[in-house]
């Protein structure tokens, strides 16, 4: 009898596992709770390190699916262990499967948290993701009055590597997401100003550095230091506060656009999956694995795997090799 | 008559060590007192402080009251203790008195009485007076069997560590735990003996009598009880219970006005002595409670100082949250102390010569929204939609710059380096004209009402809306929104300002009343008195506080300070925490015309709105 899994999340990592587990001769079902598939990625425009559309990533792998039972719109409230195998309870029915694969992802920090930066008050600051958008829908920024921008600031680290917001961790993919950034807005308005503040820049992935020197060669200004507080002032401009600690002087700037470079946080609804199925929840709020060396993929409860961002901050490259990984976990569990 | 024995010099000889002892201290205090405390006595002692003082001895240092508030079978152990025993004093006098006509008598007599008089019959009321001497020494002893089972389940406070006051610490609580059962039993063997005493001892001693050899007794209980009376009196001076006499005074010199300055006076010696130690105040701690921390608090701390060894750990070691100030039975001002312990002790000399000034644009109502505004820049803009709804005319003061308010130096000592930046702030505020000055911030209203001697009223926001609002200027009409509010410690415990907040509240919403608020209300942990508490720690405490508040259970949590805010905020994902302003907002129902977002006035300094 064929066996089956259920992934939660249809995010690029819960699509890479679907698809291995496919080709492997499982039957999945794959989870997900909003009307779209590919997760967070879905919603960006170009990626890094290489600036090609998402869009691409995200049709790649949903076109390779196969006979994976995609049920879009399908929220996952709770899992129990039945027997040898699970029952997930989503919307209102319940499913049966004889493994689970977590692919919840994470949620992109509440920048409202970070009230200072004035994110929900002053209608000229974004975060990096509503720029994606901005480039989907316009191809450049503009600012809500609809001019266009002449000087944007992105400020780097909101919502990681920082205790007062309870994130102490490194969003890995903000510094490099912002070097891309802040070239398309030199490419869609070669007259603007870019500056890009942070408080070391890590950029850690192939091709990543190549993208930090062609910022510079474009003339993007790397400031070091944290901003400390926003205001509005005329026109809807923003005034930013911060200190240049390279230069030790304090700083102020008006800008017509503040990107805030928001991390990538623990999704709170999946700490109740988690719970439900006995596993545990890291230091930074994400779901710990067995063994961060040997077994990233595994958890401490039988036939539960987790593949992608549920587990940390990650590329889409780490996502889609966890994913891999985890597929394989599976086939050796399901065929023991 | 003349009444005497040797037994009675241990007795006698330890009183009048107490009295010499007490009598000298207090007058010490009092001389030390500087002269505006001095005046306040002169002015008040033969007034109605003086009465008001004597009833809340009675109620406090007699009956216990706010002891039996926290728990009762504690208070009735203090009560039984001290009101037993002062009745049994007044009866044992009265006694006396009456047997022998209105003479009178040494101290000792009426102590040991029942060894000097075996044939009342000519006493009147003997009957009464025998039944009653017997009752309020089973009353007594009644607190002292509670006193061993505390000792027995909850190690007493302060006696866990041997400091070298330990000797003498266990020979007071010894013979004061001797004291009762020793009277007892002479009183016994003498009723027994000579067939006197009331309904108990009578039973007892003719119990005790008939075994052989107990009339052998009969002086040596006599003595160990004028000894065990004798030890305790000598060892009070050096003892906690110096508290007893010393909480009297205490009373007086508060009824009188006086209270603690912003350096240490003699008036604190009164207060680190009145504390009796009892640890009411370790339990209010939320360092105890939340993060383990035990080894702090007020009764150490006061401990220490009194001790002249306090230390930094001590000293800084405190949220200066106030809850233990009103835990406290003994309404020491806690805080207050360590504050100015800390302000003897500056950690170096911090100079803000530098800082420019700032000039702000004339208007009748000065809005400072300090520090913690600049980091809550919403809570500062519905403040500001709300003045513009109801037409106020205002300056923004620190819209372009601020220059801290000087408190976050102050809480934690540097006091010089505070008067600096209030010196500028000042020239600043008094520089608009404004005929009163209103913050958004509690932390900036305290220093501001309490240190700047400003000439000009000093508001919360939630105080001058409360009168737009009351007055009719500003129109609220409640939603349906479920409102929990969260008193700061700096507004609430700080100002006094409990009800302005909630009475705004109730205009917009329905606001839930919860157990712990008001000056039982918990900190929110964001505390900038303390800075050896990491982030974690601090959220520890604020999950534990929305908790205690019924976050869950309501649509929004309204608090009045931004930091309480910012804290919340990031311990918690799961609640909507607003300041009051901002809920004001949501249900702010004057025109819309007048509600335009406080930006669109900017480039005017002033607003006038209407
Ligand atoms: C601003 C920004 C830009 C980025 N740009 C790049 C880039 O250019 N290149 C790159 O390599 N990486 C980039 N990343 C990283 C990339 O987005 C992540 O690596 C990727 O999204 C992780 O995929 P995931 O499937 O693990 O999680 P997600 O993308 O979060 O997908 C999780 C899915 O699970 C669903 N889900 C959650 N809970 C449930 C439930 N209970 N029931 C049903 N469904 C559920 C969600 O709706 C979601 O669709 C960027 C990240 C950010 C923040
Ligand atoms: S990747 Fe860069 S911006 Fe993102 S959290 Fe790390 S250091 Fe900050
Ligand atoms: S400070 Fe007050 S509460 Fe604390 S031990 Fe002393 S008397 Fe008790
Ligand atoms: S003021 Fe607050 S933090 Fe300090 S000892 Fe008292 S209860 Fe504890």
């Amino acid at each position: 009898m064929t066996k089956t899994v259920a992934i939660i999340g249809g995010g690029v990592a819960g699509l890479e596992t679907a698809k291995q587990l496919n080709s492997l001769g499982y039957s999945v079902k794959l989870f997900e709770k909003t009307n779209t598939l590919g997760g967070h990625v879905a919603k960006w425009d170009r990626l890094f390190p290489n600036k090609r559309h998402a869009s691409e990533v995200v049709s790649s792998l949903t076109l390779s699916q196969g006979n994976t039972q995609t049920l879009t719109e399908t929220t996952v409230h709770s899992i129990k262990r039945e027997n040898q195998g699970f029952v997930i309870s989503a919307n209102s029915s319940n499913h049966e499967a004889d493994a689970v694969v977590l692919a919840t992802g994470f949620e992109l920090f509440p920048a409202e948290k970070k009230e200072e930066y004035g994110y929900g008050l002053f209608e000229n600051v974004i975060t990096s993701a509503d720029l994606e958008q901005m480039f989907k829908k316009h191809g450049k920024p503009v600012m809500a009055s609809g001019h266009k921008p002449v000087r944007i600031a992105f400020i780097h680290c909101v919502g990681s590597r920082d205790e007062k917001v309870n994130r102490p961790y490194c969003s890995k993919v903000c510094c490099v997401t912002a070097v891309k950034q802040a070239i398309e807005v030199k490419e869609a308005l070669p007259n603007s100003e870019v500056f890009c503040f942070y408080m070391d820049l890590r950029t850690f992935g192939p091709g990543y550095e190549d993208l930090y020197k062609e910022a510079q060669s474009k003339g993007v200004t790397f400031i070091r230091g944290r901003l400390s507080e926003s205001s509005e002032i005329e026109g809807g401009r923003v005034l930013i506060k911060a200190e240049d600690t390279l230069a030790s002087t304090p700083l102020k700037m008006s800008v017509d656009i503040v990107v805030l470079m928001v991390g990538m946080s623990p999704l709170r609804s999946t700490n109740k999956l988690a719970t439900d199925l006995g596993l545990s929840i890291n230091a930074d709020g994400f779901i710990a694995a067995t063994d961060l060396h040997t077994n990233p993929t595994g958890t401490a409860t039988n036939g539960v795997f987790v593949a992608g961002a549920c587990t940390g901050p990650n590329n889409i490259t780490d996502t889609v090799n966890a994913a891999k990984a985890t597929a394989l976990d599976v086939h050796n569990y399901l065929s023991r | 008559m003349n009444y005497y024995h040797h037994f009675v010099i241990p007795f006698t000889a330890g009183l009048l060590f107490l009295v010499i002892v007490v009598a000298a201290k207090w007058i010490g205090w009092i001389k030390n007192l500087d002269a505006e405390q001095k005046g306040l006595i002169k002015r008040n002692i033969f007034g109605k402080a003086s009465l008001h003082a004597t009833w809340e001895v009675i109620t406090e240092s007699l009956l216990h009251r706010r002891i039996f508030q926290k728990n009762f079978l504690l208070g009735y152990m203090h009560m039984s203790l001290a009101f037993g025993w002062f009745l049994l004093i007044v009866m044992g006098n009265l006694e006396t008195r009456f047997f022998t006509h209105g003479q009178m008598n040494p101290p000792y007599v009426p102590i040991f009485f029942e060894f000097f008089e075996h044939d009342l019959s000519t006493l009147r009321y003997k009957e009464i007076f025998t039944f009653v001497m017997d009752f309020l020494l089973l009353f007594v002893l009644s607190g002292v069997a509670l006193a061993y089972m505390k000792r027995a389940t909850s190690k007493p406070l302060g006696m866990k560590k041997a400091t070298k006051h330990a000797f003498i610490d266990k020979l007071a609580l010894t013979s004061l735990w001797l004291i009762f059962p020793l009277r007892l039993a002479a009183e016994s063997v003498t009723a027994g003996l000579y067939d006197s005493g009331g309904f108990f001892t009578r039973w007892l001693g003719e119990a005790i009598v008939s075994l052989p050899g107990a009339d052998m007794l009969y002086y040596p209980l006599w003595w160990a009880y004028s000894i065990s009376l004798g030890l305790f009196f000598i060892s009070v001076p050096f003892t906690r219970y110096m508290h007893i006499p010393t909480e009297t005074l205490l009373i007086f010199l508060r009824k009188y006005g006086i209270r603690e300055k912003n350096e240490h006076t003699s008036y604190t010696q009164v207060e680190l002595n009145a504390c009796s130690r009892c640890g009411i105040c370790i339990d209010s701690c939320q360092l105890s409670s939340e993060l383990g921390i035990s080894n702090s608090q007020s009764t150490y701390f006061l401990k220490s100082l009194r001790d002249k060894k306090t230390t930094d750990y001590l000293t800084e070691t405190c949220m200066l949250c106030g809850r233990c100030d009103f835990a406290c039975p003994v309404g020491i001002e806690n805080s207050t102390i360590r504050l100015n312990q800390r302000r003897e002790t500056p950690a170096s000399a911090i100079n803000f010569g530098y800082v420019p000034t700032i000039e702000a644009s004339k208007g009748k109502i000065a809005f400072f929204a300090g520090c913690m505004g600049q980091l809550t820049p919403s809570v500062t803009k519905a403040t500001l939609t709300l003045f513009n709804a109801a037409g106020v005319e205002y300056t923004h003061i620190d819209k372009d710059a601020t220059i801290c308010c000087g408190r976050p130096l102050q809480v934690n000592g540097e006091e010089s380096a505070a008067k600096e930046l209030a010196q500028k702030n000042k020239q600043l505020i008094e520089g608009t004209g404004a005929q009163a000055l209103v913050t958004t911030c509690p932390i900036c209203a305290r220093i501001f009402a309490e240190s700047y001697g400003l000439s000009i009223p000093v508001y919360h926001h939630t105080q001058f809306l409360y009168q737009l609002a009351a007055s009719g200027q500003l129109k609220l009409t409640p939603t349906s929104n479920l409102i929990t509010y969260h008193d700061p410690c700096e507004l609430g415990r700080g100002l006094g300002i409990y009800e302005e907040p909630r009475e705004l509240l109730k205009f917009a919403g329905n606001l839930v009343e919860v157990k712990s608020s008001k000056t039982d209300s918990l900190c929110c942990g964001g505390s900038l008195a303390i800075t050896s508490i990491n982030q974690q720690q601090r959220s520890q405490i604020a999950i534990k506080t929305l908790e205690s508040i019924g976050a869950n259970d309501v649509d929004f949590v309204a608090t009045a300070c931004p930091l309480c805010k910012k804290t919340f905020t990031a311990a918690s994902d799961e609640n909507a925490i607003l300041d009051v302003s901002e809920i004001l907002v949501k249900a702010c129902t004057n025109s819309r015309q007048s509600l335009k977002p406080e930006q669109k006035q900017r480039t005017k300094e002033t607003s006038t709105v209407n």
